[in-house]
């Protein structure tokens, strides 16, 4: 199996994380902006998962592993939150929340 | 001697007595702490004075030292008082003639509210006058110096209700202010560049450590003769003196003629090593003095109150202390100081009794033929203006501005300008003492005469009276006595055939003084009345009864610009500056919650941009 060069692999990785940033700012509905927020966490894991490979190491896998339960822990508060939102706002649209402002 | 420190002590409980209780006591209960405290004062001085004067200690001084005031590196000045022939004079006169003065003041604020608050602030006065001159250091005379001010303050605007009074006050605290201030900044180059506030320590340091006539010595001298200024109403700080007269008679006797006005003099006399150090400035000394006495010579000359009259004349005698002062005759000028304390707390005394016995009249030209009514009064001004004018023989002033004279024209630094205007003083000042007396008691009587004067109020001024007269006789054993403290005056070979023609002279000046008032005031006034109404007389006149208009000039140059500027700054510039900080940051404060959008999105972008920020500068710096 041919090696992946790990410039390969962080340019994806670093492609991802673009795409979940952009996401993050352009979707105004929260269910949406959570689902970017999981693809930059991903990418991050990504990240790890290559650099892992690179040196030959378990740490960036074992990295991983922790970012997939933080998400998961990070999906279920952002679930809860979003329900909360809908609750009390009749809407996901997140400019809606806006009631701290200035 | 080991009773010094009740001398100014007993005062001092006096004040304390009658400021916390006061208001409780009866008046007689009042009057006998106010005058018995003062009383007990004396005694204690009498009794020093005995046995310094028979068993005079070996260093011709005697120091007690109560308490170390403070300790601040190097710097301790110690609560000490110091006793040597000057200082002994000093206090000897101060209690005796406050003595008088209070039991005078008993009688004559009788009638008046604020009894006690009257005696308690002469009390904290004595005290204060007797601090400044037994004080060991200059610290502890600034401090004496500065509780007489305060007492003159609170003396002169004692009927505080008639805001006229008040404005007198402020004006002497302030003005003297002025004086009091060029003091401070002789304490602090004395101390910065000798070390030491310790007055003896001091001169002979600087006398050690100073060539004559360098510059350091120089400027401590005319801060201090600054001070002086200020403090006995000297030109230019002259004004505030007349104003002064606001307060009671006794007040004006015992601060504004015999004692605190003459604490300049005591300064001077007390620091005269400075000044021989200094030989420019102790010819300003005696300019100063002979114009002062000249100039307010003349102001007395057309005053109509009788007090403000005093007041000039206080204003004059205090100008021939300084003149000789300035030509090294230091005992001469305390001798003066001695024999004017004497004669002039008689006159206001007197006054007092005339003002109090008319309803407060004080303008002279409503008053007349008092003779008759107030013969004691009158007997006893009497020899008050004769000594005042310097009468020969008889009268105590005219030993001592006699010694005065022939010291400014025989001394080193003396000369015949200074005495010419000194001499010229003399006949002023019995033309306007005459005039004083023929427009009061002489004449025609135009006002009735009320009430009666007591015991306590004749008493004093009968024993004044005789102290005016025979208080000159001292002269040689004075002399003689402060020589160890102070040095002889230095003579050049005038003459000394000349003494007696001077002396001859001098008397002749006074003697035709008073014929003169005698015949412009009272044989034919239309002379000055036909002098007056011509128009340089009359501007003159108006001149002179503004005391050469200082009042007006300092208004004009000082206080109104003051005045101004400070409405002009009502506002205060300084305060820009703050408001410029207050306004930049509450803009900032705007800006930045235009930040807090309360769009989640925004945050967003922000957080990612701050990252990239940060993450930029940490690779590629």
């Amino acid at each position: 199996m041919a090696a992946i060069p790990v410039e390969h692999g962080l340019i994806l990785a670093g492609l991802l994380f673009a795409l979940g940033l952009l996401g993050v700012l352009v979707r105004r509905n929260i269910i949406f902006m959570l689902l970017s927020i999981e693809i930059m966490l991903n990418a991050a894991g990504l990240a790890f998962v290559v650099a892992g490979s690179r040196w030959q190491q378990p740490d960036g896998q074992v990295m991983f592993i922790f970012i997939l339960a933080m998400a998961a822990a990070e999906v279920s508060v952002g679930l809860a939150l979003a329900m909360q939102t809908y609750h009390i706002l009749k809407t996901l649209d997140s400019d809606a929340a806006g009631r701290m402002k200035g | 001697m080991h009773l010094l420190w009740l001398v100014p002590a007993a005062p001092f409980a006096g004040f304390l007595l009658l400021a916390l209780l006061g208001g409780r006591l009866s008046h007689v209960a009042v009057a006998a702490i106010g005058v018995g405290s003062v009383g007990l004062s004396m005694l204690a001085a009498v009794l020093t004075g005995c046995s310094f004067i028979i068993a005079p200690p070996q260093s011709h001084a005697y120091v007690q030292v109560l308490w170390t005031w403070m300790d601040v590196a190097g710097f301790r000045p110690e609560i000490a008082f110091y006793l040597d022939a000057l200082s002994l004079i000093m206090v000897l006169v101060i209690t005796f003639v406050g003595f008088l003065i209070h039991m005078y003041s008993a009688g004559f604020m009788r009638d008046e509210e604020g009894y006690s608050r009257f005696f308690a602030y002469m009390n904290l006065f004595v005290g204060s006058m007797l601090t400044l001159v037994l004080a060991d250091n200059l610290l502890l005379l600034y401090l004496g110096w500065e509780g007489v001010g305060i007492c003159s303050y609170l003396l002169i605007g004692f009927w505080y209700k008639d805001k006229a009074n008040g404005y007198a006050a402020r004006k002497a605290f302030v003005v003297t202010r002025v004086g009091d201030t060029a003091f401070a900044l002789a304490l602090f180059l004395l101390f910065s560049n000798l070390g030491t506030l310790q007055i003896q320590e001091l001169m002979s340091r600087a006398g050690h450590q100073w060539a004559p006539g360098s510059g350091l010595a120089v400027a401590a001298a005319a801060l201090l003769l600054g001070g002086a200024v200020g403090k006995s109403a000297q030109l230019p700080l002259q004004t505030w003196l007349p104003d002064a007269m606001a307060g009671p008679s006794p007040v004006s006797a015992l601060i504004h003629a015999a004692t605190m006005v003459t604490a300049g003099v005591y300064l001077i006399a007390r620091t005269h090593v400075l000044f021989t150090l200094a030989p420019a400035v102790q010819t300003a000394v005696a300019v100063i003095g002979a114009a002062t006495l000249l100039l307010s010579g003349f102001s007395a000359l057309v005053q109509t109150d009788i007090k403000r009259v005093l007041a000039y004349s206080t204003i004059s005698q205090i100008g021939y202390m300084f003149l000789a002062l300035g030509v090294g005759a230091w005992s001469a000028a305390i001798f003066h100081f001695m024999t004017h304390a004497f004669f002039k707390a008689l006159l206001f005394l007197a006054a007092g009794i005339v003002i109090i016995r008319l309803d407060d009249e004080h303008n002279m030209f409503k008053m007349g033929g008092l003779r008759v009514q107030l013969p004691l009064v009158f007997w006893t001004f009497l020899i008050g203006a004769l000594s005042l004018s310097a009468l020969p023989l008889v009268t105590a002033g005219f030993y001592s501005k006699d010694l005065i004279l022939w010291d400014v024209w025989s001394s080193k630094e003396g000369s015949p300008w200074l005495w010419a205007a000194g001499l010229a003083g003399a006949l002023l000042t019995s033309l306007y003492s005459f005039r004083m007396v023929f427009l009061t008691f002489f004449g025609e009587a135009k006002t009735g005469v009320s009430g009666k004067t007591g015991i306590l109020m004749s008493v004093p001024i009968v024993i004044l009276a005789f102290l005016s007269l025979t208080g000159g006789f001292v002269q040689l054993p004075l002399t003689g006595f402060l020589s160890s403290a102070l040095p002889q005056v230095q003579t050049v070979g005038r003459g000394v055939a000349g003494e007696s023609v001077l002396k001859i002279i001098t008397a002749m000046v006074s003697v035709a003084g008073i014929v003169f008032a005698w015949f412009l005031y009272l044989r034919s006034p239309g002379y000055v009345r036909t002098l007056s109404e011509t128009l340089p007389g009359a501007l003159m006149r108006r001149l002179w009864l503004a005391g050469w208009g200082f009042d007006w000039i300092y208004d004009t140059f000082i206080v109104r610009p003051f005045v101004w500027a400070a409405k002009v700054n009502k506002d205060d510039f300084i305060d820009l500056i703050y408001l410029g900080v207050i306004w930049a940051s509450s803009g900032l404060n705007r800006f930045l919650a235009l930040t807090q959008s309360g769009k989640l999105r925004w945050y967003a972008a922000g957080i990612a941009m701050g990252a990239v920020v940060t993450l930029g500068f940490v690779v590629f710096s």
